[in-house]
C-alpha cells in the first residue's frame, strides 16, 4: 500500500507502528509527550501507549541521553529526542565515549540499541545555534551509525531501520523538508548503510548528503537543460558509508560533486573526494559545494547565499565538465 | 563457622569480600609499580567497604554502574577475579578482551553496567536502567557509585532531578574520599555537602562511615528498601579516605601530615576482622584460612592473566564491525 504523508507524519507513523511492534520501543524527550514533540512529530503517542512508554523530560541533554543508553542496556530500545542537533553538544559524553564505545569497550559484549532524533535547522531561519549540520562530527566516532533522511519515505524506512539496529544510531532529521509529502510504500526493506541512486545520468556522479536533495534534484533538472546528464545519490547514511553505491557510479562518470550543508572544511565532502581520489582515476577533479567555515548566518539574505542552493550545485557540475562558465 | 545468624554471617562475608578488594588492588599496585600493566590504574584501598557494603545490599538482578576507580564495586557484584586481572593486562580472555582496561570492566550477567572513564558519567546511565525496571514493572533497583567529585557535574544534578521526577528505584552511592582526583573537597565543593544536595531533590539520603562495612551495607539496604517500595530514588554518602593516590605513581604531595596514617587507623579490613573477633562471631583460624583461600583466589586470577594472549589487530577490526573499511 502506498500513502502520502508529510515528512513530520512519516516519522510519526515509523515510531507508532515500532512502538505497537515491539513493547520495548519507548521515547523520552523534551516535550515529546503530551504537546506531542515541539514539530509534532510524537503527536498522539503518549495517548496511545502510555506515559511509562512516552515520558515528557526536563532540558537535560546530557542526562536524558544517558538515559537511554542505560534503558538500553536494561533492555529497552529508547527513542531518545533531542530537539535541535546543535544540542547534541551537551550530550556528547553519553553519546561519543558511552553509547558510541560500549560495544567495543566491552569485547563485544554489550549492545546499546538506542536512537536519538534529532532536527537539522538548516535553511529555516535557526541562525548559529540552531542551524548547524553536525554529520561529519557524529560520522567520525566509531561505534555510531548516522541516518539522514531527505524524504518522507525516508524519514519513516530509515527510522524504523534504526530502532531495530542493535548498536546506537543518530537520525537527523531535516527542517527544511519537514512538511514536504511523499508518497510512502509500505514494503521497503529495512536496510542499513544503504545510499539510494535518486536519477541516474551518464556525465558526472552528484552524491547529496541529508537536506540538500530537493536542491540537488533542482540542479540535475537545470543541468539537464545545458546537456549535463547527472546521476544523483542521496547518501541517507553517513556511517554505514555506501561507498559502493558511489563508486560503482563513478567508475562510469569519472566525475564527482559532492553537496551539503555541513561546514565544507573536514566535511563529508572531504572524506567522498579523498575516497574517489584514492580509489578511482576520476576524469577531473572532484568538486565540492558546502557553506564557509562560519557559524551559520541568520540574515535570509545571508543565509540564502551560506547554504548551497541549485544554482551553485550546477555551476559545480559545470565544472567537473570542463567548461569554461563554471 | 558454628554461628549462622543472618548478622554474623553478613558480618563473615563482608569480610571476605572487602579482603578479596584489599588483595586484589594490592597485587594489581605491585604489578604495576614492576612496569607490567600498561595505562593508569586507580586504586580503592581504603574505600573496601563502601563497595562490598553496598553490593551485599543488592540482589543478583539487580545493577551497578561504577567508576575509574572500579575494581572493588565489580569484585563485590561477583565479578571474576580472572577476567579482571586479565584485562589489566590487555589480555584477551579479560572482560572487555583487552580492548577497555581497568576503566572500562564490565559484566552484564552479573549486573555489571561497567566501570567508566569518565567522572559522573554512570549516574544517568544507572538512572536509565531504573527507568527500564520501572517501565518493565521488575521491582529490580539499580545503583550508581561515583566519587565526591562526580557531584559538581551536570550528570548529577541531571540524573537525580529526573530520577526524583519520575521516583526512580535507583540508589545513588557517593564515595567520600575527600578528593577529586588531586584536589581536596573544600577547593571543589559549595555549600553544605552532597547529602544536601539530594535532599534538596527531595529524596531520601544519610550519610555513612564508609569504612564500616556493616554500617554502609544498612544504609544502602535502607535506600533499596525505600527504591523497592516505590518511594526511591536514595542517597547514600559514605565517607572513607583513599589510601593511594588519584593514580599509582601520584605522590600526593597535596595530601597533608598525617593524613594517611590517620587513614590507615580506620583500615576498614582490619577494623572488621577485630569485630568478628570481638563478637565472637569468627576466630583466628577462621581469619587464618580465609585470608589464605583469598590469596590463592588472586594468585589463581594472576596466572590465568598471565596466560592471556592480546587479540590480534585483525580480530579487533572484526569485533567492531570495520574489517571491509576504514
Amino acid at each position: 500500500m502506498v500513502t502520502e504523508l508529510r515528512y513530520w507524519q512519516a516519522v510519526n507513523r515509523a515510531l507508532a507502528e515500532e512502538m505497537e511492534r515491539d513493547p520495548r520501543v519507548v521515547l523520552v524527550g523534551e516535550d515529546v509527550g503530551t504537546p506531542g514533540g515541539a514539530f509534532g512529530a510524537t503527536r498522539g503517542l503518549r495517548e496511545r501507549f502510555g506515559p511509562d512508554r512516552v515520558r515528557d523530560t526536563p532540558i537535560s541533554e546530557l542526562g536524558i541521553v544517558g538515559l537511554g543508553v542505560g534503558a538500553a542496556l536494561a533492555g529497552l530500545r529508547p527513542v531518545v529526542e533531542v530537539m535541535f542537533n546543535d544540542f547534541l553538544t551537551l550530550a556528547l559524553d553519553q553519546l561519543a565515549n558511552q553509547a558510541a564505545k560500549l560495544r567495543f569497550m566491552t569485547g563485544g559484549r554489550a549492545r546499546v540499541p538506542l536512537v536519538v532524533r534529532t532536527l537539522v535547522g538548516a535553511g529555516k531561519g535557526t541562525g548559529p545555534q540552531h542551524g548547524q549540520s553536525l554529520e561529519a562530527w557524529l560520522g567520525h566516532v566509531p561505534g555510531l551509525l548516522v541516518a539522514m533522511p531527505a524524504t518522507p519515505a525516508d524519514a519513516y524506512h530509515l527510522l524504523r531501520a534504526a530502532i531495530r539496529c542493535d548498536d546506537p544510531v543518530v537520525v537527523l532529521e531535516s527542517l527544511r523538508q519537514w512538511n514536504l509529502r511523499g508518497q510512502i510504500a509500505d514494503e521497503e526493506p529495512l536496510e542499513v548503510g544503504r545510499a539510494a541512486v535518486r536519477r541516474p545520468g551518464a556525465d558526472l556522479t552528484l552524491v547529496s548528503v541529508g537536506g540538500a536533495l530537493p536542491r540537488a534534484e533542482r540542479a540535475c533538472e537545470l543541468a539537464a537543460g545545458e546537456g549535463i546528464d547527472v546521476e544523483l545519490i542521496d547518501l541517507r547514511w553517513l556511517w554505514p558509508l555506501d561507498w559502493a553505491c558511489v563508486e560503482s557510479s563513478l567508475r562510469k562518470t569519472g566525475r564527482l560533486v559532492v553537496v551539503h550543508d555541513a561546514v565544507g572544511f573536514l566535511g563529508p565532502g572531504a572524506e567522498l573526494a579523498a575516497r574517489a581520489a584514492e580509489r578511482v582515476a576520476l576524469a577531473a577533479p572532484v568538486v565540492r559545494v558546502a557553506p564557509p567555515r562560519t557559524p551559520v548566518p541568520f540574515a535570509p539574505s545571508l543565509e540564502e547565499r551560506y547554504f548551497p542552493g541549485a544554482e551553485r550545485i550546477v555551476a559545480a557540475c559545470r565544472k567537473v565538465m570542463g567548461r569554461s562558465d563554471g | 563457622m558454628s554461628d549462622h545468624a543472618p548478622r554474623p554471617r553478613l558480618a563473615r562475608d563482608l569480610y571476605v569480600t572487602q579482603l578479596r578488594i584489599r588483595r586484589f588492588e594490592e597485587t594489581v599496585a605491585r604489578l604495576f609499580a614492576q612496569g607490567r600493566l600498561p595505562g593508569f590504574v586507580h586504586l580503592s584501598i581504603g574505600q573496601e567497604a563502601v563497595a562490598a557494603g553496598a553490593c551485599a545490599a543488592l540482589r543478583d538482578d539487580d545493577v551497578i554502574t561504577s567508576t575509574h576507580r572500579g575494581h572493588g564495586h565489580c569484585i563485590a557484584k561477583g565479578g571474576h577475579l580472572g577476567r579482571m586481572m586479565a584485562e589489566l593486562f590487555g589480555g584477551r580472555d579479560g572482560y572487555c578482551a583487552g580492548l577497555g582496561g581497568s576503566m572500562h570492566i564490565a559484566d552484564l550477567e552479573r549486573g555489571i553496567l561497567g566501570a567508566n572513564g569518565i567522572v559522573g558519567a554512570g549516574i544517568p546511565i544507572a538512572t536509565g536502567a531504573a527507568y527500564a525496571f520501572q517501565a518493565q514493572g521488575t521491582g529490580r533497583v539499580a545503583l550508581a557509585f561515583f566519587g565526591d567529585g562526580a557531584v559538581n557535574e551536570g550528570a548529577f544534578h541531571e540524573g537525580l532531578n529526573l530520577a526524583a521526577l519520575w521516583h526512580l528505584p535507583v540508589v545513588y552511592v557517593c564515595e567520600d574520599n575527600g578528593y577529586a582526583e588531586l584536589t581536596a573537597t573544600d577547593l571543589h565543593t559549595a555549600g553544605p555537602g552532597v547529602a544536601a544536595r539530594a535532599v534538596a531533590y527531595g529524596m531520601h539520603a544519610e550519610e555513612v562511615d564508609g569504612t564500616d562495612a556493616l554500617a554502609v551495607h544498612d544504609a544502602v539496604a535502607r535506600a533499596v528498601e525505600c527504591c523497592r517500595a516505590k518511594e526511591g530514588p536514595a542517597l547514600v554518602v559514605a565517607h572513607a579516605p583513599r589510601w593511594h593516590g588519584h593514580f599509582e605513581g601520584d605522590p600526593q604531595r597535596y595530601r597533608p601530615m598525617g593524613e594517611l596514617e590517620e587513614a590507615r587507623r580506620r583500615d576498614p579490613v582490619g577494623r572488621l576482622g577485630h569485630r568478628l573477633l570481638a563478637e565472637g562471631w569468627a576466630d583466628e583460624s577462621w581469619l587464618t584460612s580465609v585470608t589464605a583461600e583469598v590469596e590463592a583466589e588472586i594468585a589463581a586470577a594472576v596466572a590465568f592473566a598471565e596466560r592471556s594472549l592480546p587479540l590480534e589487530l585483525e580480530a579487533m577490526l572484526h569485533l567492531a564491525g570495520a574489517e571491509a573499511s576504514w
